[in-house]
């Protein structure tokens, strides 16, 4: 197992619920109340001083549970990845936000609300970034029609 | 000594045109469009102005960098929704009498990117003058949309321009509103279904928001 993950379940045994290694890639699976220990634990005490992205994705609406964020964290002291996923369901798309750790994951944190409709909570300025304002819908939610919903307006 | 005091001792004293011919000579003779590349169709458009094409031959090399300088406006490549205001913002921005070239197929009609991000075609916007066919159109092409821009200008009447919005103003569209027509047959037809909720509103049917503004 990568010693990351090993430091991390014996820090907090509740924080790591499943661990993936593929492709020399090391996926930690944390529930979404622990995400923002895991992440300050991670900075602190590990090195992982760089969020590299935060993304957000929707299994499809036939799934359950729908969405997953995924963090993914650089080291620039040992130059190591990590992957962090918190999964969501449908009905209740929160999960806290990280801003408060890497400043980068506002925008992060708001590109993916803007696209598929989480929503980050205690988030200083949740709002969209890419779509126009009176959007109506998340563009990348995969039951989202292609040609979208309204016609334009100017207003 | 050289032609031109040959023409000049020919020529009368006094000669009598139209106003219009000689206003629109003028006009046509220094299009200066706006400095605003949206796409892969703007290279061809820096293209246009270089030394192999060289839009100066016809007056309309002079791409202004701000659009209260600018006559013509080539929307080059895909209009965004997002970008939608920003360029009919620009648009109002420039004065009177200006005019429009939708560059290639994304300007036109949305081209291959028929989704929501995406508006189909720059005529729900702003009043096109022009429509360029390709993608993107080769620079001879734009060449030859300026001269027949140049036509099209030579067979205006002054009166048809104006800063006021008049109804008999054949161009003038008041700021804020979009050109809307009456609708195709077959918009009216799909605008019969969604109100019966038979079919989900497309957004390229006018809605009824714009269609109030325009009449």
């Amino acid at each position: 197992m990568n010693e990351f993950a090993k430091e991390l379940k014996a820090e907090n045994a509740d924080w790591v619920s499943e661990v993936k290694e593929a492709l020399g890639e090391t996926t930690i699976t944390v529930p979404r109340e622990a995400i923002v220990e895991v992440c300050a634990s991670l900075k602190t005490n590990h090195g992982f001083d760089m969020l590299a992205d935060l993304c957000g994705a929707d299994r499809g609406p036939e799934e359950d549970p729908r969405f997953e964020v995924n963090y993914h964290l650089f080291s620039t002291k040992h130059h190591s990845r990590l992957r962090l996923k918190v999964i969501l369901s449908e009905d209740d798309p929160h999960v806290n936000t990280v801003s408060g750790v890497w400043k980068t994951a506002n925008w992060h944190e708001r590109e993916t609300y803007d696209l598929v409709g989480v929503i980050f909570d205690n988030h200083p300025d949740l709002r969209r970034i890419l779509l126009p304002s009176d959007f109506d819908g998340h563009a990348l939610r995969k039951d989202y029609p292609l040609r979208g919903y309204e016609p334009y307006s100017l207003t | 000594m050289g032609l031109e005091n040959n023409i000049w001792e020919s020529l009368p004293d006094v000669i009598t045109v139209k106003l219009d011919a000689v206003i629109n000579w003028a006009r046509k003779s220094s299009i200066w469009p706006a400095t605003f590349g949206l796409a892969c169709c703007a290279i061809e458009m820096m293209n246009s102005v270089s030394a192999r094409n060289d839009l100066s031959r016809f007056g309309a090399e002079t791409f202004r960098a701000s659009p209260r300088q600018a006559d013509v406006m080539i929307v080059s490549g895909r209009v965004s929704r997002k970008m939608a205001p920003v360029l009919r913002r620009i648009y109002d921005q420039m004065p009177e009498p200006k005019w429009v070239i939708s560059m290639g197929a994304c300007a036109t009609s949305g081209g291959v990117f028929d989704n929501y991000a995406i508006v189909q075609g720059v005529d729900k916007i702003v009043p096109v003058d022009i429509y360029i066919p390709g993608c993107p159109p080769r620079p001879e092409m734009l060449v030859h949309a300026i001269t027949m821009l140049q036509e099209k200008i030579m067979s205006e009447s002054v009166k048809d321009r104006k800063d006021t919005f008049e109804e008999e103003s054949r161009h003038s569209v008041v700021p804020g509103t979009l050109p809307v027509t009456e609708g195709t047959a077959l918009e009216r037809e799909i605008e019969e279904e969604v109100a019966q909720n038979k079919a989900p509103r497309p957004y390229t049917v006018p809605s009824k928001h714009e269609r109030r503004r325009s009449s």
